[in-house]
């Protein structure tokens, strides 16, 4: 892997390693209120500063972090299962199935994502009632974030299957007999593992940006739970007097994006035959 | 062409009739509705105001009726505004949204292929890694914070540009900047990618043998094939900016479509948020048909089906 794939992964493992312990690094508790403090820009007490009720923007901010990457790994995970059934079936079955569901891709396409998201998250908030109140609107995020990003990934998947299905080696396990979902699951799917794999770190990144942005709005992540996009949007209200409450959450999002682009585009370097020259 | 061209119309019709029915079964699946207060209001009252919004008759029968009223052009009434309708918000924030996202393609245009151009025709050199480094930068940084960034360092600093609202074209300054930003990156290194890849084709080795100079080689030959890959990437980067124009106009405090999609479905507002969806969506489908055809125009070697001559 190039230097800055290995840069990237880094980043990426301190930015999770923070946010797993983000609590015990800067000694305060993410909703502890030390209201002497309040407002006040970073200090050694502290390092990112403190919000209008004192809370320590440290801890926030790896607390924000855990909801942002959870959400994001978790809708990834979504997008990622669905598409590849979907680009799998459609690519092996192909025929007239094969020209409808692409057909329905299509479609799917052609909706405008930020607002389907934000219609999505409020139906399955509504829906999932039988989901403790507290992690309802998490999950519904999760589930609106997966099923819009699943469909480039079934494109993706759909025309490494259409490419690996001429190949000889995919003749070679017919003519011993390998047949159906055994040819797919065994031999052509881990073949194509590498640009799926690909895809998949690229995808977190998109649903970090995206979660930011519906929450951001006000229309995603809910108090108790913040997140960066959250504590952007409270950052942004006040950004004139306290610009230290944007600059935080925002660069956190800056460098998580950044570090996993590096890595997703390294790995693809390694991992993507089409890409190699 | 003519014939083509009416046939993809044609075929943007089921593509939008699913975006409605879509966008309508999603907000009647929504919890709450368009008239729930905190302090409820009487049912007498309530009823009242169902019936003139024909919220008391079956979903099948709303669903026709909004049908059939698109057909005619009426969006139908806004719930939130009322005296509204949907069709007259839509005149007056669609021009805004339209504006700002011309003025972001065409920064992002130029500059994204520039910046292409400048690394792809460098490749390995300097000049080309710094490009990729800001481009990264530029597909990483969210547009709330590049405009929270451009409203304190620039606008707060130094008075001008004006940092909110719409009155001139000033106002668009700082706002299609914001907005620009990511597609800017994106085409940044979609034009690299396609100039290194053409630079390498037998046709380009075929023009350096046979003697045409470098800079013809590389300003005609390459160039030409190189803006065609970015030309089919025109669709979806209408589509992000779209998206994006959504959290510019909710930063920078433009009334335009994003904007009122935002409150309208916190207040239920059905119509306007079906009026908002179904433009966004017919403006995709718009785009993509006018890429194909300035695809099938540029590149004489795709015929298109349909099209005999």
């Amino acid at each position: 892997m190039s230097a800055g794939g290995w840069a990237g992964a880094l980043l990426v493992a301190g930015l999770v390693a923070l946010a797993l312990a983000g609590d015990d690094v800067s000694g305060y508790r993410f909703d502890a209120q030390d209201t002497e403090h309040a407002l006040e820009g970073p200090s050694a007490a502290h390092w990112m500063g403190a919000d209008a009720l004192g809370r320590d923007l440290f801890a926030r901010v790896a607390e924000g972090g855990r909801v942002s990457l959870l959400v994001a790994i978790g809708s990834t995970a979504v997008a990622m299962l669905i598409g590849i059934v979907y680009g799998a079936v459609s690519g092996y079955v192909g025929g007239r199935l094969d020209g409808w569901m692409m057909r329905a891709v299509d479609a799917v396409y052609s909706l405008p994502d930020v607002l389907v998201i934000v219609l999505l998250t409020e139906v399955f908030h509504g829906v999932l009632d039988a989901v403790p109140d507290l992690y309802r609107r998490l999950l519904a995020l999760v589930l609106a974030l997966g099923l819009v990003g699943w469909v480039s990934v079934a494109r993706l998947v759909r025309g490494l299957i259409l490419q690996a299905r001429e190949e000889a080696w995919v003749e070679a396990a017919r003519a011993v007999g390998v047949r159906g979902p055994r040819m797919l699951l065994r031999h052509i799917l881990p073949n194509v593992s590498g640009p799926i794999l690909v895809t998949a770190t690229l995808r977190v990144p998109s649903a970090i940006l995206a979660e930011s942005i519906v929450s951001f709005i006000g229309l995603g992540i809910q108090p108790p739970f913040s997140s960066w996009g959250v504590l952007a949007s409270d950052g942004f209200a006040a950004m004139r007097s306290y610009p230290h409450l944007i600059l935080f959450p925002g660069l956190a999002i800056l460098v998580s994006l950044f570090a996993l682009h590096l890595l997703g585009e390294s790995l693809r370097e390694r991992l993507d035959p089409r890409q190699r020259s | 062409m003519i014939r083509y061209t009416a046939a993809r119309l044609l075929q943007a019709i089921p593509v939008l009739l699913v975006v409605a029915t879509v966008t309508f079964a999603l907000l009647r699946l929504l919890p709450g509705g368009p008239f729930d207060r905190e302090k409820a209001l009487p049912p007498v009252i309530l009823a009242n105001i169902e019936a003139r919004y024909h919220l008391d008759e079956p979903v099948a029968r709303q669903y026709a009726r909004y049908l059939a009223g698109l057909v005619r052009g009426d969006f139908g009434p806004s719930y939130k505004y009322p005296g509204r309708d949907v069709a007259d918000i839509l005149r007056d924030s669609f021009p805004v949204s339209i504006q700002l996202g011309a003025a972001a393609l065409v920064l992002a245009m130029l500059l994204g292929v520039g910046a292409g151009l400048a690394a792809g025709m460098r490749a390995g050199t300097l000049q080309d890694r710094a490009i990729i480094g800001l481009t990264l930068l530029g597909i990483s940084v969210p547009s709330f914070v590049l405009g929270a960034a451009l409203v304190l360092g620039v606008a707060l600093r130094f008075g001008w540009p004006p940092a909110g609202l719409w009155e001139s074209p000033a106002y668009a300054l700082l706002p299609a900047l914001t907005l620009a930003a990511f597609p800017t990156a994106y085409i940044a290194q979609l034009t690299r990618t396609s100039v290194i890849e053409v630079a390498g084709r037998d046709f380009v080795r075929t023009a350096r043998a046979k003697g045409v100079s470098e800079a013809r080689v590389r300003w005609v030959h390459v160039l030409r094939n190189a803006l065609l890959a970015v030309v089919t990437y025109f669709g979806p980067l209408l589509a992000m900016l779209l998206t994006g124009s959504f959290v510019v106009e909710q930063i920078f405090a433009i009334p335009g479509m994003g904007r009122f999609f935002v409150t309208a479905v916190t207040n239920r507002d059905y119509p306007l948020v079906m009026g908002v969806t179904l433009v966004y969506a017919a403006l995709i489908v718009l785009s993509n048909l006018a890429v194909d055809l300035v695809y099938g125009w540029l590149d004489p070697r795709i015929r298109l089906a349909g099209d005999e001559s």
